[in-house]
Formats: C-alpha cells, sequence, structure tokens
C-alpha cells in the first residue's frame, strides 16, 4: 500500500446507502409497482391442529376483481413441498454429532391437516389488496379439530398426539455430542448442580414484514423474484426446483431490505407460491405479508427447555457438564438441526471444562415453526450456561465473577481445542482472544467488582436492591460452506464488486467497499458494489450465521486476485516494465519509485478488451473479470464479556438498568460505526427478549400475542445507557483478521438480567431460571422470599 | 365502501388529487395512488410509527386514517424534507449520527422527530425519548435516532437537551 492511500478498513467511513433511505427513496419490495400487477392474500389457518375435510372456494371465485383462487387441493400437483434441509450438514459433523434427523418437507398450501396457526391453506389472487382480502374472508372451510401438542413437553409424553404422522414421539431430530467423560467425571465431582432452564420464544421481528413480488418473461421462459430475504441464492434454488425451471432462467434479486435478523433467511412457502402464479398467470404478482401475519407466520425462534448437571469443585471450577435439552420447533424446521447444532457447540463458551455431554431432541408441536434468529441458538444455551455459574457460585460462596475467571480459557491456552465438531464438520478450536481480559473490561465499565459490591452493600442497607449481572459468550462466526464474489474492472475503471451476500440493514455497500478499495488501492468512489442478485453472481450463500464480513470478503480477495494477475501481466506489457517491478497506486498501476510509469486502471481495462485494438501479452485472456468462491477454513470466533448493573422496585418489581457494558471483539473491525451500531442494535433486542418479547401460546397451541399491543418491541425510552467496548483481535483464519458480528450482540442480554435480578434479590433467596424475566415474577420473589424470612 | 371518490390535498406544498375509495387508507393513498412510496407500512395497527406523517401540523399515524379524512388536509412527508438547497438538517444528522441501519423505519422516526421537535420550544432527553418511543426501530437500538434528535432540537431551540440522569 502507498503511503499516499488511506486505508480505509478501519474507518467508519459514512454509509453510501444513507442518502437514498433517508430521503424515503430506498426500493423496499412494497415500493414495487409493475404494469398489470395483481395482488394476493393468504388464508391463514386459526386452529392449531386440523384435518381439513373440505373446502369451498366458490364465494371467493365469484368476487368481482379476483382473478384465481386456490387452495391445497388445487395446488397439491402443482408444487412439490420444501425440504426441509435448506442447509445441508457435512459428513464430518454428522460423524460427531451421531445424529437422527428427519425433518419433514414443508407442503406448500396443505390439502390435507394444518398444523400451526398462520400456516396457509388457501390463497387469492385479485386486482388490488383491498378486494383479495375481501374473497380471502369468503373462503370456506370444513375443519375437524384434531388434539393439539402445544409445546415440547407435551409433544414427548407418551401418547402423545403427532403433527407428522411419520415422527414416532414426535422427534423430529435427535443429536448426541461429547468430549471426555461425563458420566465419570459427575461421579467424581466434589459437588453437584441439576438444574431446569427454560428459554422463551421470541423472534426476529424486523420493522419491514416479508414481501414477494413476482414476474414472468415468456419470450425467455424466465421468472423474476424480488423477495425481502438474507438468502437470494436459496430462493433462486428452491423456485427453480419447484417450478422444474434452469436456475439460469430464475432471477432473485432481494432489493432494500427492511431488517433480517434471521427471519428471513430461509425460503418460506410464499417465495414459491408467488413466482408460481406469476408464471401461470403471466402476470407480476406481489404478496405483502402484514404484521399479524408476520407474527403468525414469519418463524419464531429460540423455545428450548435445558436440563443441566454441571459437577464442580470447592473452588468453583466446573469439571463437567451434562446438557440435555429439548427445542420446540413447531410444525417445521426449516433450516434443520442448525440451531440445535449451535446450542451444542456453544454451551461451555469461554471456560475450560474437559468434559461435556450434550443430548438433545429437536420436537415437533402446533406452533409455528422455528428458525435462527440472531444468536441462533447461542442465546438459549448462553443462558443456561451463565446461569449455572452464578448458581455454582452462590452455592459456594464465592463472587460469579471470581468463579468466571476461575473457569475461563488463558490467552495462553490459544488456540483451544473445544474437542466438539463445529456445524461445518471441523473440529471446533477458539482462533484468538483474551477472554479474561474482556471480563476485567466489563467489570471495570461498571465501576470495578469491589467499588460495585460495596455500593449494593451500602444501597442494601438504606433498602435498595442493587444487583450485578454478568454474562460471556464465545461465537462461532463467518461460516462456510462459502461465498461468491465477481470483480470485474469496467471499462470506465471502476472496480465493480458483486458478491452472495444479502444486506439487510448492515452497510454492506458501504463496507464491502471498504474492502474492495484497500485491496485495489482505489478510492472508495471508484468502487461500485452490487448485492442481493443471483445475476451478478453465479453462486452465493447469503447474509445469515455472523458470516458476510468473512466469507464475502474473502470471495472479494480471491477474485480480485485472479483480476490483478491479468492486470500485471498487461501492465507489464503496456509499460514494458517486470511484473515484480509493479504495484497498485491510487487507481493505477505503476513501476515502483517511478511515478511518471504508470496506467490508470481504466487504461489497463481498455488494453484488456478483446478485439483488434487489444494490448494483452501472449496467453493472457480478455477482459478484467474474475469469480471466486472463498470455502473458509473453519468458522472465526468472537466473543464478549457482558455486565450490567440493575436496581429493582420493590414495591412495581420494575427492573431499572442502570447501566449496561458489552467488551466486544469481533476482530479486525472494517467500519468502527457500523460494528458499534450491530453491537448496540443487537444488545437491544437482546434486552426486549430478556424482558419484553414473547410469543405466547395458550395450552391448546393458539398463540395469544399476535399484535403489536400483544407482543411488545422496546421502544426508546426502554433502553438504557449502553456502553460497548471494541477489542479487536485478529483472526489467524483469514487475510484481513476479520470475525463477523452481526449476531454477538443479541446472545447474552436476557442471561445478564436474570443474573443482575437474582443478584440484586438475593436477601429474598431469587432464583429466576426462566425468560422473560417479568415484574409479576419479581413481585412473587419479593413476596414470597419475604414471607420465608419473616 | 368500494365507490372511489376524488381526494384533493396538499402534498408537501402542492396541492395534488387522486382517486379513492372510502375505505382507502391515507397510507395506501399516498402510497398506491400519488406514488409516494418514501412512507412505510410497518403494522397497519397503529404502533409502529413508520407509517407517520404531518397532517395539518400534527403527527399522524396514516394506517390509522382513511384517504377522505385528508381530504383538505396539508400533509407532509418525507419526500418533501430535502428541497432544492439540498437534505434537511434531520436528514443530515440521521446520517452522521448513524441513525439508521436498514432504513425502514426512518421516514417515520424522521416526521416524528420533526413534530417533536418543532412542536415545543425545549426538550430534555427524557422528553425526546419519551416522544421517539411513538416509532419502532428494531435495528440500532436507538441510541444514533436519540443523538440524532437531541442534536435537531439544539439546532432548532438554540440550546442543548439536559441529558437524561443516572449514573453514567
Amino acid at each position: 500500500m502507498s503511503d499516499t492511500m488511506p486505508t480505509y478498513i478501519g474507518r467508519s467511513v459514512v454509509r453510501r446507502e444513507d442518502d437514498r433511505l433517508i430521503q424515503g427513496a430506498g426500493t423496499f419490495v412494497g415500493d414495487m409497482k409493475l404494469e398489470g400487477m395483481l395482488h394476493v392474500a393468504i388464508v391463514r389457518s386459526q386452529l392449531p391442529h386440523a384435518k381439513i375435510n373440505a373446502m369451498d372456494m366458490r364465494a371467493a371465485r365469484n368476487v368481482e376483481g379476483v382473478e384465481l383462487a386456490l387452495c391445497g387441493a388445487d395446488l397439491k400437483e402443482e408444487l412439490p413441498p420444501i425440504s426441509g434441509m435448506q442447509v445441508a450438514a457435512p459428513k464430518t459433523w454428522r460423524d460427531g454429532m451421531d445424529p437422527r434427523i428427519e425433518i419433514p418437507d414443508q407442503t406448500l398450501v396443505p390439502h390435507d391437516k394444518l398444523r400451526y396457526v398462520g400456516e396457509p391453506y388457501a390463497l387469492v389472487v385479485a386486482k388490488d389488496r383491498y378486494i383479495a382480502e375481501d374473497a380471502a374472508e369468503l373462503v370456506e372451510g370444513d375443519f375437524e379439530i384434531l388434539p393439539s401438542i402445544a409445546n415440547a413437553e407435551a409433544a414427548a409424553k407418551d401418547g402423545a398426539a403427532l403433527v407428522h404422522d411419520h415422527l414416532p414421539g414426535n422427534i423430529a431430530a435427535s443429536l448426541h455430542a461429547k468430549t471426555g467423560d461425563g458420566e465419570a467425571a459427575l461421579d467424581s465431582a466434589p459437588h453437584r448442580l441439576k438444574k431446569r432452564f427454560f428459554h422463551h420464544r421470541y423472534a426476529a421481528m424486523p420493522m419491514e414484514c416479508r414481501g414477494v413480488v413476482a414476474e414472468y418473461d415468456s419470450r425467455t421462459d424466465s421468472v423474476t423474484v424480488w423477495s425481502s430475504t438474507q438468502i437470494v441464492h436459496w430462493v433462486r434454488r428452491e423456485v427453480a426446483n419447484a417450478l422444474d425451471m434452469p436456475e439460469e432462467r430464475v432471477r432473485v434479486v432481494a432489493p432494500d431490505v427492511g431488517g433480517g435478523f434471521g427471519g428471513k433467511g430461509h425460503v418460506y412457502p410464499e417465495d414459491i407460491l408467488i413466482a408460481y402464479l406469476a408464471k401461470r398467470l403471466g402476470r407480476p404478482v406481489k404478496w405483502l405479508e402484514d404484521r399479524h401475519e408476520h407474527l403468525l407466520n414469519a418463524a419464531h425462534s429460540r423455545d428450548n427447555l435445558f436440563e443441566i448437571e454441571v459437577g464442580y469443585d470447592d473452588d468453583g471450577r466446573i469439571s463437567v457438564i451434562k446438557n440435555n435439552f429439548l427445542v420446540d420447533s413447531g410444525a417445521y424446521s426449516p433450516v434443520g438441526a442448525a440451531i440445535a447444532g449451535n446450542s451444542i457447540a456453544h454451551f461451555m463458551g469461554p471456560y475450560d471444562i474437559p468434559h461435556y455431554e450434550a443430548d438433545c431432541k429437536i420436537m415437533m408441536t402446533n406452533r409455528t415453526p422455528n428458525a435462527p434468529y440472531r444468536g441462533a441458538g447461542r442465546p438459549e444455551v448462553a443462558f443456561a450456561m451463565e446461569r449455572s455459574i452464578d448458581l455454582v457460585a452462590n452455592e459456594l460462596g464465592h463472587d460469579p465473577a471470581e468463579v468466571r475467571f476461575r473457569n475461563m480459557i488463558q490467552p495462553d491456552q490459544m488456540p483451544f481445542a473445544v474437542g466438539l465438531p463445529y456445524r461445518d464438520g471441523v473440529m471446533i478450536e477458539y482462533d484468538s482472544g483474551d477472554y479474561p481480559e474482556a471480563l476485567r473490561k466489563a467489570l471495570n465499565g461498571v465501576g470495578g467488582l469491589d467499588a460495585f459490591r460495596k455500593r449494593q452493600k451500602e444501597a442494601l442497607a438504606d433498602g435498595r436492591y442493587l444487583g450485578l449481572g454478568l454474562g460471556c459468550y464465545v461465537e462461532g462466526t463467518g461460516i462456510g460452506p462459502f461465498e461468491g464474489a465477481t470483480v470485474k474492472i469496467d471499462p470506465s475503471g471502476k472496480v465493480m464488486v458483486a458478491t452472495g451476500a444479502c444486506p439487510q440493514g448492515q452497510g454492506h455497500e458501504t463496507a464491502f467497499a471498504q474492502v474492495a478499495a484497500d485491496i485495489w488501492k482505489v478510492p472508495i468512489e471508484d468502487v461500485v458494489v452490487t448485492l442481493a442478485d443471483t445475476s451478478h453472481v453465479t453462486m452465493g450463500y447469503g447474509t445469515i450465521a455472523s458470516r458476510s464480513a468473512v466469507t464475502a470478503s474473502g470471495a472479494i480477495q480471491d477474485s480480485s486476485d485472479k483480476v490483478k494477475e491479468k492486470v500485471f501481466a498487461i501492465a507489464a506489457n503496456v509499460l514494458e516494465a517486470s511484473e515484480s517491478d509493479l504495484e497498485l497506486r491510487d487507481g493505477s498501476i505503476g513501476v515502483k519509485g517511478v511515478p511518471e510509469m504508470s496506467m490508470t486502471l481504466k487504461e489497463v481495462a481498455r488494453a484488456a478488451l478483446p478485439g483488434w485494438i487489444h494490448q494483452r501479452p501472449e496467453g493472457i485472456e480478455a477482459g478484467l473479470e474474475g469469480t471466486a468462491y472463498y470455502e473458509p477454513p473453519t468458522v472465526t470466533w468472537a466473543y464478549a464479556a457482558n455486565a450490567a448493573v440493575v436496581e429493582i422496585d420493590t414495591a412495581t418489581g420494575e427492573i431499572k438498568i442502570e447501566n449496561y457494558v458489552e467488551v466486544h471483539d469481533a476482530g479486525t473491525l472494517i467500519n468502527p460505526g457500523i460494528a458499534d451500531g450491530q453491537v448496540k442494535g443487537g444488545l437491544v433486542q437482546g434486552i426486549g427478549g430478556g424482558l419484553f418479547e414473547e410469543l405466547s401460546y395458550d395450552e391448546h397451541g393458539q398463540l395469544m400475542t399476535g399484535s403489536f399491543m400483544d407482543y411488545l418491541l422496546p421502544t426508546a425510552s426502554d433502553v438504557p445507557p449502553i456502553n460497548v467496548i471494541h477489542s479487536e483481535t485478529p483472526s489467524p483464519r483469514n487475510a484481513f483478521g476479520f470475525k463477523g458480528l452481526g449476531e454477538g450482540g443479541a446472545i447474552a442480554p436476557p442471561v445478564v438480567i436474570a443474573n443482575a435480578v437474582c443478584d440484586a434479590l438475593k436477601p429474598f433467596g431469587a432464583e429466576i431460571n426462566s425468560t422473560p424475566v417479568r415484574a409479576e415474577e419479581i413481585l412473587d420473589i419479593i413476596e414470597g422470599g419475604a414471607a420465608a424470612v419473616s | 365502501m368500494t365507490a372511489s371518490r376524488k381526494i384533493t390535498l396538499t402534498l408537501n406544498g402542492e396541492s395534488v388529487s387522486g382517486e379513492a375509495p372510502a375505505r382507502m387508507l391515507l397510507v395506501d393513498y399516498l402510497r398506491d395512488v400519488l406514488d409516494k412510496t418514501g412512507t412505510h407500512v410497518g403494522c397497519e395497527h397503529g404502533v409502529c410509527g413508520a407509517c407517520t406523517v404531518i397532517v395539518d401540523g400534527f403527527a399522524a399515524r396514516s394506517c390509522l386514517m382513511f384517504a377522505a379524512q385528508a381530504d383538505g388536509a396539508e400533509v407532509r412527508t418525507v419526500e418533501g424534507l430535502a428541497d432544492q438547497d439540498g437534505l434537511h438538517p434531520l436528514q443530515k444528522l440521521f446520517s452522521e449520527h448513524r441513525a439508521l441501519q436498514c432504513g425502514f423505519c426512518t421516514p417515520g422516526m424522521l416526521m416524528t422527530a420533526i413534530d417533536l421537535v418543532e412542536s415545543s420550544e425545549s426538550l430534555n432527553e427524557e422528553e425526546i425519548r419519551v416522544g421517539m418511543s411513538a416509532a419502532l426501530c428494531r435495528c440500532t437500538g436507538y441510541e444514533g435516532i436519540i443523538n440524532a434528535v437531541k442534536a435537531y432540537a439544539e439546532q432548532v431551540h438554540g440550546k442543548p437537551p439536559e441529558n437524561r440522569g443516572g449514573n453514567v
């Protein structure tokens, strides 16, 4: 890199996305209007579990303005189900997990039975949405109510009704993993703890609901789908499969996407249905999910029940954990066993625990399908692990902070082999970082441990209840299998970058422009970034799992390397210099130390053109274009330590978070301002999940939280002072030192809050082992504890 | 209910008109009839604030109003914020303070903030937080939004808003 050129990586460059978005000039799926476009309303089940005896679509079809009204029986022969395995697991992972996986395929529109409230069973296509909804109300069904399975424990009972007839015991998958010898270690442990922990169900809840527009072109027999999705290439694959078309004849674009957080991270039935309707009708078709539909039908997440056994010694050193858990996956599991795989792999977090056994069952219930949401299996296990540590500390009378330090992996143990396979099939090895230092910084961030304990004691003497909650985690990020990128030097001299990454607010257009500008040593204005469009990069994977910074950057680097070979060869030919004497500088390539001997990338691009005027040396093919598929060796390991101070109002049960600190390490940061926003946004989602947000079902499987009046998102006045301290320990696993960071913030807050509340209410013997933490529960503790004391 | 009527309103200073069925929501009229898609729809039940516009000087949920109710009204939307001199000061502050990520809630946030700041003579941070709680953002955690609105309040009121209390 030349001294005169700025390095963009590491700078909080202003986002290039902002200009259109602050003017309301972005294009979201809902903003699209195509000539002759029709609108779809979907009819959804109000019953948790029911047999469909008959459907009567006549009244709906007779409404003026209705083009088409279909039920499951009409589509049965037309469209195959979506595979239950949208994510394939590598053999090495399967060998390590000893899984039995029978994830059911999902019929797009069922014709025989309904398995959750919100499941589609009919649809209406009309000239506008108002008419479509009028007609949808006239769809008649004859349903026979079946016994319902309201939760995972009910699903596991002997004689329980079956959600899927071919899955005995309602088990869609079971996974096992171990390192060391858990039984023997438990037998020999001086102390043991056995607890149940429950992490409740909540969801991504982006401000833009899902939506799909599709258009069919009869000339080329091709379909274009615009979907509010995080994974355009998966949508292309599933649409092409369902419509029996070559993938090249299906183009999928995610325009501006109004948040995703995992909730838009897999293919939904509507992605395929709308494409099908556009082809069948020969007209553009639009479906926009409304918020009620979103709450009912967009994937839910979390909802795990743990039975944990911990063996430990007098110092609080944990030697063994047995982790036995049920995942309430609802009626389907669109991303297979991925969440549970994450849960198994992440349980031990930053701690050095020699013996571990995990046993997981993914249960089918009459709830909305469960799919990854920000954290994806990690918040759940962080809750169980970090509560366990506090309980161990309490049993022994040690400070929870001290017990954490005693169990933590030390920096000189890096890289640290955990003894379990990751989801990519590679044995887990934490790559870099200083976990104890992160916890020290977090404690300092709330004023220091000793100072807090003193303040807590003084407050208690005044009848005030302050508590300190801690929570640490590690996060495998930047997972494969791959990401694709195509890099071209345009005849204009601009560096054109396209990748399979699909942003939903992460600022990818800016961040990847920074990466490419540094790779090419060009002003950032000369980088043009195209994302989330299958027509620009042949194979791609998408933006899920805190992966794009690592994987898309790797693909941009590798594809750039291919193009650079040609740039150097052509420039050497034109400048009559040796390739080894050349360097990239400020949008040009020139002879090192000879400023006047150089040519711009625009000139190189022209010299590279095919045809009569080219200046390529012998053997160099025309064009400056390269495509590469980056396959990361395995994941990079981000980590964090959290500390929060709360005060409990004992009259109302209100939890006031006085200060929340997260020390977060995601390796080298591309754009610290964007990274900070990612972590803080995640933290507030975690606080929402810890305190307010809950997808609540009654005992029959009826969803009780179908609007924003019932499902409470955090508002500006709910947010406590938050301080995020970024450490940047580079990952040794990629050229940039990047680790991923999209999800991290959301992992710890529920357990940090629970730990802090228990710490504050220690005088009442508080033990909160489930989420969310609610005022009424706190009042019960205070009343119950006070009674016990008196 | 489906018979259309002509709705005329002043949109960002210009008189516009179009046909709307009696039951059409104001937000659908703005987006589908007038093609002003900057105003977004996030919940259609008046909670999220993404559809907030300013009607006759007051912030309003355009998903809770019929288009017919806005006949003859003055309506301000995000499309009217920037003028020939460039972006509105609050739009610039939103970018500077990283008050947006996906940008879906942003138009409603901007209109909420403009109503909040311009209809008061002074605001402290707590009042800004409570006022901005009228609109939901799922991406940012609100820090950038609050900082941008504080900076705008300082510009409009000529004094910085008092920070919220607490030990931090």
